[in-house]
């Protein structure tokens, strides 16, 4: 039995230690927004907050997890941040499918929080982890800009 | 009920099931490879509903795979019904058959296209006929002629006694009126919405994780598993560790097909876990020796001889007989994958009576149809629950997996959600065929070619897909000339054909820009090299071939102008261009790269003009052209898939790759304003378009020509 705190509320998970949190909040938790795409961290739409850094919930374990403060796309619009990246989402139609967008949402909330006013280089680096198959990166990159300056 | 259909506007109306106007329509397929005839009786796909509650729905069987399509329909529809895009809402049409189709036919109708292209008109008139009806049902509750009438956003009034009435209240009198036999469209000077860069409609949903695709499903009793296929195509399995697999904690069961296994569990960790434990032993069968290598040197061998005739004038082999200067070159493109970003999945629930499937499909009808193939159920029993995708660039037209589902799921008593990990996406999927293709061309003294001849080697998707596509008493694919055949340019002698090659341990199937993607590079990097053999500048030597076509020149000279083609670069920068008619569409191209001295490659820009007729929402098509470019240089830098021993050797994004926002470069995208000419499309126009501007721009960087996608992998730095 393992402890986990998602979005700041407390769950009590029955499930093996080397479990990956991702499988954790969307078949046990039933949290869907958080999304399998590869499964070896290579695409980054399974990003979430550990304690306010994005990381890959595919190969992140309950067991590590545990007793750390977890944030997935259905708590990230209560942060200032979040929020404000998700209006710019919104405001410059990044989605398309929108299936990697959970994603491409927390990794940006995180470079934004931790760089407020980000240049291109900053968001190369926190945002090449996240692909987008639909090809939205002209607009990830305007968004971001947009939220900084918001 | 009234059922009064227009047969000139493909619509029908009438009493909606709980009240109100329920107007249906005919969408036609928006290509004509995949356009069904036209069906009697007259089958609606597509629905519009004005309830009494003052709720205007849009019930579509078609599916929204990212690229807007929602929205543009529910402003081709506002704009004649006169309502505002706030007051409408789109829908995939509902399991529910008696709501909404039993009124006109007894079964949920599917089918056809998700593009604006094919609702431009009949979603327009639609929306007319449905205001026209409104209309009436006032005036007749009036007394008055229903010509003193307006309608605006929802309301119609009549001015000269100041009374007005809400669509919902008129909406189920207007339900049993007959539908206008014909109904006259707003010119484009007159319209409010269409062109304007309205919101989309299914947005909110994706930015907070509460749109559900079709692997968000969650039913009531359900379990999750996972499978793998014979890594061979036609291997069979042999054996699996049975009794490891039900050791892994919360596997429940495991299914053993022929040439598949599948391990199902509480949550997909359990069947993950169980389906390594269970270490399956496959016999590869027949195509254990496949190799690219000899994929390859079939296509080549092939591409020796005529194949069958695609178009032919003037006699080109005879015009480039003599010329001084010819180009003979052979261009490959590889087999492709599609990954989607959203795994392949099917949740699927069998029983004894039924079977419900909840998924993302672009086709809801085989989908039904191979279920109940597989299950021995009626297709009325089986219904199909679509969903969002996440991606499908032609992967979700097969129901290979949907079929794999429905033998697994047969087994089981409950629900199950199977899942495709995705290696097994990658490696299972059904590929982009290879292209094996020579272009011989000839050039006279001024530099004009003379003659041109195109000869594709390849595999065929309609001669699977669509048997009844195939042309020349089945023996041609149309798809594999598209855009070969008819190019921007007028050649006085031209030669196209297409040699057939099958290759047992492939399937090939639709890919994003389908036969464009292929042909365009092909032309585009082919006019590039004869532009250099002519030593003209390669926008002029375009220029000098292009027939009268007005909307070509316009293109291919903004594309000039808003590039800055002929200024100065860095050295080791190129610019190339390229030019395409295609889905209706005209797109001219530039892509600005560099090389650098380890021969990597750098995108900095793309431009984009395009003409495509009339524009419904800019903003949609402008992120369309973005992401079709970007996705078409995805492919061209890096997609290959390649086979050795029968086996796919790539299995992930690490050896898939896709551009990412660090390679990505700024895509500049310009539309020509030419609202009376037809529609036309746009979600795969970009697609085509990348790869041959990319190729061009190479060799104008560095002198070296590309003739083999990708790029990216190796073939500069080779010396
Ligand atoms: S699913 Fe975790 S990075 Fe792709
Ligand atoms: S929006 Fe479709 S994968 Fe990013």
């Amino acid at each position: 039995m393992f402890e986990l705190t998602v979005n700041g509320t407390s769950r009590q998970v029955d499930v093996p230690a080397d479990m990956p949190v991702l499988w954790v909040l969307r078949d046990v938790l039933a949290m869907t927004g958080t999304k399998f795409g590869c499964g070896i961290a290579q695409c980054g739409a399974c990003t979430v907050h550990l304690d306010g850094n994005p990381v890959r919930s595919c190969l992140l374990t309950v067991g590590d997890a545990a007793g750390k403060q977890i944030t997935t796309i259905e708590g990230v619009g209560a942060t200032p941040e979040g929020a404000k990246i998700q209006k710019a989402w919104l405001d410059l139609e990044v989605m398309q499918c929108g299936y990697c967008q959970c994603g491409q949402i927390m990794s940006a909330t995180a470079l934004i929080k931790a760089k407020p006013t980000p240049t291109d280089t900053d968001i190369d680096e926190a945002m090449s982890g996240n692909i987008c198959r639909c090809g939205t990166y002209v607009r990830i990159r305007a968004a971001i800009h947009a939220a900084a300056a918001a | 009920m009234t059922h009064m259909p227009s047969r000139r506007l493909f619509l029908q109306a009438g009493l909606a099931a709980g009240g109100g106007l329920l107007i249906g329509l005919r969408l036609p397929g928006h290509n004509r490879a995949l356009a069904a005839p036209e069906v009697e009786p007259f089958a609606p796909n597509a629905f519009i509903r004005v309830a009494p509650d003052e709720t205007i729905t849009l019930i579509m069987s078609h599916t929204e795979v990212g690229q807007g399509v929602y929205t543009s329909a529910c402003m081709l529809i506002a704009e004649e019904l006169e309502v505002g895009l706030d007051q409408i809402t789109a829908e995939h049409a509902p399991p529910n058959n008696a709501l909404y189709a039993d009124p006109f036919l007894g079964e949920q109708a599917t089918g056809g296209s998700t593009s604006t292209r094919a609702g431009w008109k009949p979603l327009r008139q639609a929306g007319a006929a449905a205001r026209i009806m409104l209309v009436q049902a006032a005036a007749e509750k009036w007394h008055v002629d229903p010509a003193t009438c307006t309608a605006e956003h929802g309301v119609v009034h009549h001015t000269p006694s100041g009374r007005s009435l809400s669509y919902g209240k008129l909406a189920s009198a207007a339900g049993l009126l007959p539908v206008p036999k014909d109904v006259t469209l707003k010119p484009a000077s007159a319209f409010k919405l269409i062109g304007t860069p309205a919101k989309r409609i299914d947005t909110p949903a994706k930015v907070n994780g509460s749109l559900r695709f079709g692997i968000d499903v969650q039913v009531p009793g359900m379990k999750i598993g996972t499978v793998a296929a014979s890594p061979v195509l036609g291997g069979k399995l042999i054996s699996i560790d049975e009794a490891a697999a039900r050791a892994i904690l919360g596997v429940r069961d495991v299914v053993k097909l022929d040439n598949a296994v599948a391990v199902i569990g509480d949550h997909m960790w359990a069947a993950i876990c169980g389906l390594k434990a269970a270490a399956p032993k496959w016999d590869d069968g027949p195509n254990a020796g496949l190799s690219s290598a000899s994929i390859v040197q079939s296509l080549a061998a092939a591409s020796d001889a005529d194949g069958v005739e695609a178009h032919a004038s003037g006699n080109a082999k005879a015009a480039i007989a003599s010329v001084t200067k010819r180009l003979d070159a052979v261009y490959q493109l590889p087999f492709l994958s599609h990954a989607p970003m959203e795994p392949i999945n099917t949740t699927l629930h069998v029983r004894p009576d039924g079977a419900d499937v909840w998924l993302g499909t672009q086709v809801p009808p085989r989908t039904q149809a191979v279920v109940a193939r597989i299950t021995g159920l009626r297709p009325d029993q089986v219904t199909v629950h679509n969903h969002y995708m996440g991606g499908a660039f032609g992967r979700r037209l097969d129901v290979d997996s949907v079929e794999q589902a429905a033998r697994i799921a047969k087994n089981l008593a409950y629900p199950v959600k199977l899942i495709w990990s995705r290696e097994e996406d990658i490696q299972h999927d059904f590929y982009r065929p290879y292209y094996y293709d020579k272009v011989s061309a000839g050039l006279d003294v001024n530099g004009k070619i003379v003659g041109w001849l195109h000869r594709t080697t390849c595999s065929s998707v309609m001669a699977r897909w669509l048997p009844a596509g195939m042309q020349k008493g089945g023996k041609l694919d149309p798809d594999t000339v598209e855009c070969a055949v008819e190019t921007p340019y007028e050649f006085p002698a031209q030669l196209n054909q297409f040699v057939q090659v099958e290759n047992p341990g492939v399937i090939v199937a639709w890919w994003r820009g389908v036969g464009p993607t292929h042909n365009v590079f092909v032309v585009e990097s082919a006019m590039d090299e004869l532009a250099a053999l002519a030593g003209v500048d390669p926008i002029e030597f375009r220029r000098r071939h292009l027939g009268k076509d007005p909307r070509a020149r316009a293109v291919l000279d903004l594309v000039a102008e808003k590039s800055g083609w002929g200024q100065p670069l860095p050295k080791g920068t190129g610019r190339g261009v390229g030019l395409q008619i295609a889905f209706g569409s005209w797109l001219a191209t530039v892509v600005e790269a560099s090389v650098s001295e380890r021969g990597e490659i750098l995108l900095h820009n793309v431009y984009v003009v395009a003409d495509v007729g009339p524009v419904v929402n800019p903003d949609t098509l402008a992120a369309q052209l973005e992401g079709g470019m970007i996705f078409g240089l995805s492919m061209a830098m890096y997609s290959e898939i390649t086979h050795f021993k029968g086996r796919v050797e790539q299995s992930n994004f690490h050896d898939y790759r896709a551009l990412r926002i660090n390679e990505a470069p700024k895509v500049h995208v310009h539309i020509v304003n030419n609202p009376n000419a037809p529609i036309g499309g746009v979600g795969e126009a970009g697609t085509a378009a990348a790869s041959a501007p990319l190729a061009n721009a190479i060799f104008a960087a560095t002198g070296r020509r590309l003739r083999r996608i990708p790029f990216a992998t190796g073939q500069l730095s080779q010396a």
